[in-house]
C-alpha cells in the first residue's frame, strides 16, 4: 500500500474505514518515512488502538500487541528462557560434557519469545502495538528504549538480536502519568482529541452502515453537547457509535428529548453523569 | 527556512517548552521529508517532533502562527506599509462610507453556508476596516481583536445565524440547544480567523521575534496559582490527575525489601512443572502500605484562587486515596471529606464547601491559631502514626496569636506534617505572615506557587517511615 504522501496515507486509512484528520495522516506518513515509533495520547475511546489496527490492515502486516499493565516485566515483554526444556535437556544428556551442554541450552532453541522480541525477529514486517504504556512503572519503561531507538534487543547469554525487518511501532497512552523524557524523545508525538462534530459525523457514516445523514449529524451534535458538560467520563467515539447503532436498531430516525433520555445509558456509564446530562439536555429530568 | 525553524525552536524554548537537541534535529530531518509549501503539513510535522506534551500545544500554536504566517495572502495589498494613507486616526474615528451591514450579510452567508473562502474574505475586510491597526505599536493584538469584535457584534450575529438556519421551522427546546451550540462553534471559528489575521498583520508590521515576545505567555505549569484565571484552572485540571496518582505512589512507598517471606505452598506447586525441582522459589507479596492523608486547606478570601486549586487537588486525590480526610478553615475548621465522595463532580462539591462548611467563627478573616486549636481538640485524637497531614495556606494570620505549639502537638501524633505555601519564599514572615513560627514544627515546608513546583514537591517527597524515627 502506498504511504508516500500524507494524502495517500489518509486515503489508505479511509479505505479501511478509519477516518484520519490532517494531524493523524501527517504523523503516520512521517513515522513511515523516518522509521520512528508513534506515541499516541488522548482520552479513552478516541481511536488510539484502532489506529494501530487500521495500519496493520492498510499495510497488510501482522499486528503484534503488547498490552501493558502494572507489574509487566522482561519475562513477559521481551523473552524468557524455557527452563523446563532446558532441564529436560540436561537430564536427558547426563553423559555429555557440562560446558557443551551449557553452550547448548542457552541457544535460540530454548528461548521463549515474547511480543517485543517476536516483533523484531519476525520474518515479515509487522505492526507492533504497545498498548497503554502509561500503566507500566517508570523502571519498566526502560525496557522499551533499546527497541524503540535501535530496533534491537540485547540478551546477555546470546548477544544482541537485531531486527530482521523494521516493525512499525505504535505506543498508546491514556496519560495517567507522565512518561519519561527518554521515551518521548524517541517517538513522534500524536495527541488525538475528540473529533469535531463534522468529522464525528463522517466517522459515524463510515462505521454505521444504514445511518441517515440527518441522524448522523444529530448524534454528532448531541455528543458534542454532552462532552461540553463537566462529566466524570465523557462519551467516547466508540460509545457514540454504539449509540448510533442502538438508534438504528430501534428504527428511530429523529432524536428528541424522550429518546435521548431513554438511551442515555449507552453514552454514559456513571449514574451521576446520566442524571446530570438528563437534567441539562432534557426538560423532564429522569429519575 | 533553516533560520526560521531555529528561530522558532528558540522561541519555543524561551516560552518554557523543553525542546531537546535530538528533537530539534528530528524536526529538521522531518521537515526535509515533506512539502515545504504545505502549511498544515509543516505545522503537524513540527508539532509531532518538537512537542511531547499536550500542555505545550497552546504555546506551540501561538509561536507557529507567528513564525510561519508569511504565506502570501491573496488581495491583501493594503497590509504593506506606507500604502495605507486611509488608516483611521488613533481613536478610530470613522471616515469613508464603509458599509458594515453589507459585511455582516456576507459573513452571515459564509457562516450559514460553511464557505471558508468567503469567510476569510470577510475577515480580511473586517480587520481592514474595523480593527484600526496602527503600524509600529508594540501590542499583542488583543485590543485590535476586541475592537473588531465589538463592531461585528457577535451576539447579534449569533441570533441572526440561528434564524437563518432554522428557516422558519418550529424547533423544540432540545433541537434549539443543539443548533445554538453548532452556531457557537462556527462563531468561535470566526473569532479565531480574525485573531489569526490580526496576528499575521502584526508580524508583517513588526517582525516575528518582536511579536512572539509580546505574545509569549507562561506555560500552564508556570502560571502563578494565586493569580490563575478560571480558564487556566480548568486547563490545569487535566494535569492534576497524574500528579495525585504520583503522590499516592510516593506516599505508599516503603523502603524496598526484596520480597516477602517464602511461600512454601506456591513454591512446591510451581516445582511440579519442573519435575519436583524447586527452580523458582515463590515469595509472599509484602502487604502494600495504605497511605492515610489529611488535607487542611485555608479557604479564606486572600487565598481564593489558590484554595480553588487545592480543592480541585483534593477532589482528584479523593479518587486515589481511600483514606483521605479533608478539612477547610478560615478562622475555624470543619471537615469537608463527605462533600468529595465518589462520583461527585467538582462543581457541586465546591458549592457545598462554600455554603455548608462551617468555617467562619468570628469575622471571617484567617485565624490559623484558632483553626489549628479547634482541629486538634476535635480531631487530634484520631491522628495515627500512619497519617500524613498536609496544610495548604499562606500563614497570614491577621496579626493574631499563631499558637504554633498546637501544630507541634499535631505533628507529634502524625507520621509527617507538610506545609505548602503558595507565596514566594521572599514574602514569608513579612507583614502578618507567621510562617517561620509554624515551620519549626513541620517535617518540611514547600513553596508551591505553580504546578511545576507542586510536581517538584511530589518528586522530592520523602517521608519518615515511622513516627518513632521522627521522635527519637
Amino acid at each position: 500500500m502506498n504511504l508516500e504522501s500524507p494524502q495517500a496515507v489518509a486515503a489508505a486509512l479511509r479505505s479501511v474505514d478509519y477516518l484520519p484528520d490532517d494531524r493523524i495522516s501527517q504523523v503516520v506518513f512521517l513515522a513511515n518515512r523516518l522509521d520512528k515509533p508513534i506515541l499516541v495520547e488522548g482520552p479513552a475511546g478516541v481511536g488510539k488502538t484502532e489506529l494501530a489496527k487500521a495500519l496493520s490492515r492498510v499495510t497488510g502486516k501482522d499486528l503484534i500487541r503488547l498490552q501493558c499493565y502494572e507489574g509487566l516485566d522482561e519475562a513477559k515483554a521481551l523473552y524468557e528462557w524455557n527452563y523446563k526444556k532446558q532441564l529436560l535437556r540436561i537430564q536427558a544428556d547426563v553423559d555429555h560434557d557440562w560446558e557443551e551442554i551449557e553452550q547448548d541450552i542457552f541457544s535460540e532453541d530454548f528461548l521463549l519469545t515474547r511480543p517485543l522480541l517476536e516483533a523484531i525477529r519476525s520474518e515479515n514486517p509487522v505492526v507492533l502495538l504497545i498498548d497503554e504504556v502509561d500503566r507500566v512503572e517508570v523502571e519498566t519503561e526502560a525496557l522499551l528504549l533499546e527497541i524503540l531507538s535501535d530496533f534491537q534487543v540485547s540478551i546477555p547469554e546470546l548477544g544482541t538480536m537485531e531486527a530482521r525487518t523494521q516493525p512499525m511501532v505504535v505506543l498508546t497512552s491514556n496519560n495517567t502519568r507522565e512518561l519519561s523524557e527518554a521515551l518521548k524523545r524517541r517517538c513522534l508525538f500524536l495527541h488525538i482529541d475528540y473529533p469535531d462534530a463534522q468529522r464525528e459525523q463522517e466517522i459515524l457514516a463510515a462505521r454505521v452502515p444504514g445511518l441517515s445523514e440527518h441522524l448522523a449529524a444529530q448524534v454528532a451534535r448531541v455528543a458534542r453537547s454532552i462532552r461540553s458538560l463537566d462529566l466524570k467520563k465523557a462519551p467516547s467515539v466508540s460509545e457514540t457509535i454504539d449509540w448510533a447503532r442502538t438508534l438504528l436498531a430501534l428504527s428511530i430516525d429523529d432524536v428528541d428529548e424522550d429518546i435521548l433520555g431513554d438511551t442515555l445509558h449507552v453514552l454514559l456509564k456513571y449514574q451521576t453523569d446520566i442524571e446530570k446530562a438528563a437534567k441539562e439536555l432534557t426538560s423532564s429530568p429522569q429519575a | 527556512m533553516l533560520g526560521v525553524i531555529t528561530g522558532f525552536i528558540d522561541e519555543l524554548r524561551a516560552a518554557g517548552v523543553p525542546v531537546s537537541m535530538v528533537e530539534a534535529i528530528d524536526g529538521m530531518r522531518a521537515v526535509e521529508a515533506i512539502e515545504i509549501g504545505d502549511r498544515v503539513a509543516l505545522r503537524e510535522t513540527l508539532r509531532a517532533t518538537l512537542i511531547k506534551n499536550q500542555r505545550h500545544e497552546r504555546a506551540f500554536d501561538t509561536a507557529f502562527d507567528v513564525y510561519f504566517s508569511t504565506v502570501p495572502l491573496p488581495d491583501s495589498t493594503p497590509v504593506e506599509e506606507g500604502t495605507r494613507p486611509d488608516l483611521p486616526s488613533a481613536d478610530g474615528s470613522d471616515r469613508a462610507p464603509f458599509d458594515i451591514d453589507a459585511l455582516l450579510d456576507d459573513l452571515l452567508q459564509a457562516l450559514a453556508g460553511l464557505d471558508e473562502e468567503a469567510m476569510r474574505r470577510g475577515v480580511r475586510t473586517a480587520v481592514d476596516e474595523l480593527a484600526g491597526m496602527e503600524p509600529g505599536r508594540p501590542v499583542g493584538g488583543t485590543y485590535y481583536l476586541y475592537r473588531t469584535l465589538r463592531r461585528l457584534d457577535l451576539a447579534d450575529l449569533e441570533a441572526r445565524l440561528i434564524d437563518a438556519l432554522t428557516q422558519d421551522e418550529e424547533l423544540s427546546e432540545f433541537d434549539r440547544r443543539l443548533l445554538r451550540e453548532e452556531v457557537e462553534a462556527r462563531l468561535e471559528q470566526l473569532r479565531q480567523e480574525i485573531e489569526e489575521e490580526i496576528r499575521r498583520r502584526l508580524v508583517a508590521d513588526r517582525g516575528r521575534d518582536a511579536v512572539a515576545r509580546t505574545l509569549r505567555r507562561p506555560l500552564i505549569e508556570d502560571i502563578d496559582l494565586m493569580h490563575a484565571t478560571t480558564k487556566d484552572l480548568q486547563e490545569m485540571e487535566a494535569a492534576i490527575g497524574p500528579l495525585t496518582r504520583k503522590l499516592a505512589a510516593r506516599l505508599a512507598r516503603r523502603r524496598r525489601k526484596r520480597a516477602g517471606r517464602l511461600d512454601f505452598r506456591r513454591t512446591m506447586r510451581k516445582s511440579l512443572a519442573t519435575g519436583g525441582v524447586p527452580v523458582e522459589p515463590q515469595f509472599r507479596h509484602p502487604r502494600p502500605h495504605r497511605p492515610e492523608v489529611w488535607l487542611l486547606c485555608d479557604i479564606s478570601g486572600s487565598m481564593a484562587t489558590f484554595s480553588r486549586f487545592t480543592l480541585q487537588f483534593t477532589h482528584a486525590m479523593a479518587t486515589h486515596f481511600s483514606k483521605l480526610r479533608s478539612f477547610a478553615f478560615v478562622d475555624t475548621i470543619d471537615e469537608v471529606t463527605d462533600f468529595f465522595g465518589a462520583g461527585v463532580d467538582f462543581g457541586s462539591a465546591l458549592l457545598r464547601v462554600t455554603t455548608e462548611a462551617e468555617v467562619v467563627w468570628l469575622d471571617g478573616h484567617s485565624d490559623y491559631g484558632n483553626s489549628l486549636e479547634t482541629f486538634n481538640a476535635r480531631y487530634g485524637r484520631q491522628l495515627t502514626p500512619r497519617t500524613t497531614v498536609i496544610v495548604t495556606g499562606d500563614a497570614r494570620n491577621n496579626y493574631r496569636a499563631p499558637r504554633d505549639k498546637v501544630l507541634g502537638e499535631i505533628a507529634a501524633s502524625a507520621r509527617a506534617l507538610v506545609w505548602l505555601n503558595p507565596e514566594p519564599r521572599a514574602y514569608w514572615d513579612t507583614g502578618d505572615s507567621a510562617m517561620s513560627h509554624y515551620a519549626t514544627h513541620c517535617t518540611s515546608v514547600h513553596e508551591v506557587r505553580t504546578l511545576r513546583q507542586l510536581e517538584q514537591f511530589i518528586e522530592e517527597l520523602t517521608l519518615p517511615g515511622t513516627r518513632a524515627a521522627q521522635n527519637a
